[in-house]
């Protein structure tokens, strides 16, 4: 076995010490090291988004980054978005607009969604199937997905504005 | 969505959201790659890079040195199993060229990424590393990829034979000599349907636990029923030993129906090495063995008299099987002959069928599964037919439906549609598509350079696999009868959970099927519970496929629930001193009829069955199990328009409108059909302008990853405009039909219908799918009327 270094981060607002490979990815360090399992990963070529998180408050898809590479850092999975009783805007739109079938893309999706709109509050519907351009859904054909996104954005603006 | 009828008394029909999503959206759910079991051992495959290659040696020293390894194994490791990998479909009187095929390869290699070696240890990455160091001398032999030439062969892919041919098998109905003979007009054209993946976004995976005689296994599949039974039979235990459980499933498309050589594995090496075991696909694994669809290659023939009357249909399908027949390979083709003259009424339909072995990822099943291949030579076939009589493509259709006073309607070759209204739905689709208005604006654009299309698709299907006495032995030889199961049990507090023997995974099954239960117990859909893919949980099922899971599970489920409404009402009776007969259900209990605030909740009921209380010579408990065996499939049907434009200096084509109006019988949940008409468009939608399996002339798979196989993004898709209309089945008592097919049964034929008709100007007449840009700035550089179509991947 390769030698081990130690990782310091702040996952879903908890300060976590991990020991790892150095060419472990951040995905199978929030998977395997810290169970939590919500961020998936659907492909080996960073094409699909599914194992995308926050990285200091910027969508990266964990697959591509290593877990030394975020050392220091602040990360946010699904599993720190809300909770069943205490849902996150976005996760209530998608459930609302029956945004998902499998659900495996499901995560990845909010999570580049919740991204967008701290970036674009309002964007168009065009603007919505651009920002999701990096993370791939087989069931819905996107059409929910986008119309969650939309309400998630019309609901935020009302509440904020 | 404007569907007239009449607003829902009950919670069926109704949008209810989901009750799987709480756990989905939160990350809570549960994927087999989720599941870690004390002292779990890794595996990774090492897999042929050859297409065609006799295994000189495999050196595993290496590999098996590494820190952390436990095992390295090979071929001639697994020589204990009870057999080969099942091929399920022996079609009676037909012979069928059937190879061992064995979960590692024996000798030979067949296919890139057939798996050669498995490698077995402590992590994730340290049984990658080993895999890396397995060194497979080979000793190439001749590929044959394309499968005209494998037809006709040598080389062979599996010597034995002497052919590459797999079986041929026909259905005829009528005399389709004889109907051409009457014709005015005969078409012919050669339809490719090119090779596809299911791309579910979770690759497969197993987590495989033998402890002390029995088996677990946690699969990422659509199937745990067939799984249990295999894995029982090749392992040598019986089937109470062996527990089969799809957790959480991340999108099946067909690819997860199957018996995979990797289940196989890691249930023998868990058995092996007294640890469990777990594999996780990677995508390129995904993209090289899990099994593919499509890939026909069809001489089409239609005729029809001058007024459009169709004479006549006649189709030979070269059905590319790869490398092996997997569980259902043969059948795939067979599915869409059943359905071969649509939705029409075509008295002469024949379909030849003849499968062929070339060195590729072996197809089955996928997401339509012979149904969108014949649809594609209906539809596209149909438009050409109206083009050459110089017939509006809306018209010739309206001219050949089957009257809906016909039903059930009997076609030539013997299948008995159970409903339908083809009219009624073509009506609603012109109801949101005013052609004459787009005639105009097309004729406008093209002035302007701007090259729009429109294309139509009016179709039917055959899905809500079950009947036994067609799928069984007895029929047409699928080794199952596919009836469906279910057991409910009210529990003592009046909670009910539900067991089906379906499988869903993305579905929304859960919510609909508690939505059924709901109505019928007078209880909230909220205290339903609804149990699957667990073979240890609940009686035998078939599991999920062909959209059947509502058509069939549905109404096990309310047939199961009816069992229980009797019973309740039987106790009501006697505590109210009523007869059964007068006892009603209401949205909150079971009362007396006009009586409504006389009643008792299923609360109390369960309450008195529980504590024994129940009416002389009843049994106590609240629990009861349906096997249900339908009379007949469903045929699902509908209309779409697709409205594309081609740019005519790129190829590129744009998705401007997809208009889909679909029947799949009474709705229990109009929110997930639209959902399902939805991803099943954008299936479609990718075969038609995106997707393609593609192998070079050696059999080196290009198309390895999602960077260079291209399934749809968002930015892609248009937004979906559906309709439904409702014409119940009359073959259940839910009136239900699947839907789960149906959109990407329907969408390749409506986009490649648009892209000819924008293409018409430019002198393109017709061309194949892939409709890529290449494809398409080819045609239109070559264009000197009907492009001739090349070769079998072109």
């Amino acid at each position: 076995m390769s030698s081990t270094v130690n990782v310091r981060l702040s996952v879903n607002g908890v300060e976590r010490t991990l020991e790892v490979e150095p060419r472990v990815l951040l995905v199978h360090a929030l998977r395997d090291n810290l169970g939590l399992t919500g961020t998936h990963v659907g492909c080996d070529t960073s094409n699909c988004g599914a194992c995308t998180v926050h990285l200091d408050g910027e969508p990266v898809k964990s697959c591509t980054v290593l877990a030394v590479q975020a050392d220091g850092a602040e990360v946010t999975t699904i599993e720190g978005m809300g909770t069943e009783d205490n849902l996150h805007p976005m996760q209530e739109a998608f459930w609302n607009n029956h945004g998902l079938q499998c659900g495996y893309c499901t995560p990845g999706m909010i999570m580049s969604a919740a991204a967008l709109l701290a970036e674009n509050p309002d964007p168009t519907e065009a603007e919505v199937r651009h920002a999701l351009e990096g993370n791939l859904c087989r069931c819905t054909g996107y059409h929910n997905i986008v119309k969650s996104v939309l309400d998630a954005a019309s609901k935020s603006s009302g509440v904020s504005a | 969505m404007s569907v007239t009828d009449e607003a829902p008394a009950g919670h069926v029909g109704r949008e209810l959201r989901r009750k799987e999503d709480p756990r989905l959206i939160t990350g809570r759910a549960r994927y087999v790659d989720d599941i870690s079991l004390p002292g779990m051992l890794w595996a990774s495959f090492v897999r042929s890079s050859e297409a065609h290659a006799t295994i000189v040696s495999i050196d595993t020293s290496a590999a098996a040195a590494r820190d952390g390894i436990h095992a390295v194994f090979t071929g001639e490791d697994m020589s204990d199993l009870g057999g080969p990998l099942p091929m399920a479909w022996v079609p009676p009187g037909v012979e069928v060229n059937n190879p061992e095929h064995w979960p590692l390869a024996r000798g030979a290699v067949k296919h890139v990424g057939d798996p050669v070696a498995v490698v077995v240890g402590e992590d994730r990455y340290a049984v990658q590393d080993a895999a890396e160091d397995v060194i497979v001398e080979y000793d190439e032999l001749p590929a044959i990829i394309d499968p005209e030439a494998a037809i006709a062969g040598p080389p062979y892919v599996h010597e034995q034979f002497g052919t590459n041919r797999v079986h041929e098998w026909s259905l005829a109905g009528g005399d389709v000599e004889a109907g051409f003979a009457e014709a005015d007009v005969v078409v012919e054209r050669r339809v490719i349907n090119h090779r596809i993946a299911g791309a579910p976004i979770e690759c497969r995976g197993v987590l495989a636990d033998y402890r002390a005689g029995s088996l677990t296994l946690w699969t990422a599949t659509q199937v745990p029923h067939f799984v249990r039974l295999f894995m029982a039979l090749l392992l040598g235990l019986g089937e109470d030993h062996v527990r089969v459980i799809a957790p959480e499933v991340g999108g099946g498309f067909g690819q997860k129906l199957q018996v995979y050589g990797e289940e196989l594995f890691a249930c023998w090496a868990s058995r092996k090495l007294d640890r469990p075991i777990k594999w996780i696909e990677t995508r390129s694994e995904n993209m090289s063995v899990a099994h593919q669809g499509r890939d026909q290659i069809s001489a089409v023939k239609m005729g029809a008299k001058r007024d459009g009357t169709i004479t006549a249909f006649h189709v030979k399908i070269l059905a590319d099987f790869g490398a092996y027949n997997m569980i259902l390979t043969p059948l795939i083709p067979s599915l869409g002959a059943f359905v071969m003259g649509g939705c029409y009424k075509i008295p002469n339909v024949q379909t030849d069928i003849t499968g062929v072995f070339t060195n590729k990822c072996p197809t089955d099943a996928i997401r339509g599964a012979g149904r969108p291949e014949a649809t594609q030579m209906i539809e596209v076939t149909l438009d050409q037919l109206a083009h050459e009589l110089g017939m509006d493509p809306v018209e010739i259709r309206r001219r050949n439906f089957i009257p809906k006073e016909d039903f059930p309607a009997e076609t030539a070759t013997g299948v008995v549609y159970d409903s339908g209204d083809y009219h009624r739905t073509l009506d609603r689709l012109l109801e949101h598509v005013d052609v004459a208005a787009f005639r105009r604006e097309q004729a406008q654009l093209r002035s302007e350079g701007v090259y729009r299309g429109i294309g139509f698709c009016t179709w039917t299907e055959i899905c809500g696999l079950a009947p036994s006495r067609i799928t069984g032995p007895a029929g047409v030889g699928v080794q199952a009868g596919l009836w469906e199961s279910a057991m409910i049990r009210v529990h003592n507090t009046g909670a009910v959970t539900v067991y089906t023997g379906t499988s869903p995974h993305g579905q929304g099954l859960e919510t609909a099927m508690a939505q059924i239960v709901a109505d019928k117990l007078g209880v909230d859909p909220s205290v339903v519970e609804i149990i699957h893919g667990d073979t240890s949980m609940g009686p035998e099922g078939r599991n999920t496929y062909g959209s059947r899971s509502l058509a069939t599970g549905g109404e096990a489920v309310a047939k199961a629930t009816d069992k229980i409404v009797d019973k309740v009402k039987a106790i009501v009776a006697a505590e109210l001193e009523a007869a059964p007969e007068d006892i009603e259900v209401t949205a909150d209990r079971f009362a007396v009829r006009g009586s409504p605030d006389k009643g008792l909740a299923l609360a109390d009921v369960a309450g008195i069955a529980y504590v024994g209380a129940v009416p002389e010579g009843m049994e106590p408990g609240l629990e009861e199990t349906t096997f249900y065996d339908p009379e007949n499939f469903v045929f699902p049907f509908g209309a779409h328009a697709c409205i594309v434009d081609v740019d005519a200096e790129t190829g590129k084509v744009v998705v401007q409108r997809y208009v889909a109006v679909d029947d799949c019988g009474r709705a229990v949940n109009p929110m997930l059909i639209e959902g399902q008409i939805h991803g099943g468009v954008a299936f479609g939608i990718g075969q038609a302008l995106y997707e393609r399996v593609y192998y070079d002339d050696s059999g080196q798979l290009i198309t390895g990853t999602f960077v260079n196989y291209a399934i749809p993004t968002a930015a892609e898709m248009p937004s979906f405009e559906t309709d439904r209309t409702e014409t119940p089945s009359p073959v259940n008592s839910l009136g239900a039909k699947g839907v789960g097919e149906a959109g990407t049964i329907a969408a390749s034929a409506a986009v490649t219908n648009a892209v000819i008709d924008a293409l018409r100007p430019l002198g393109v007449d017709y061309i194949n799918m892939p409709l890529s840009p290449m494809r398409i700035w080819d045609a239109i550089s070559s264009s000197q009327g009907t492009n001739a179509e090349g070769g079998a991947q072109s």
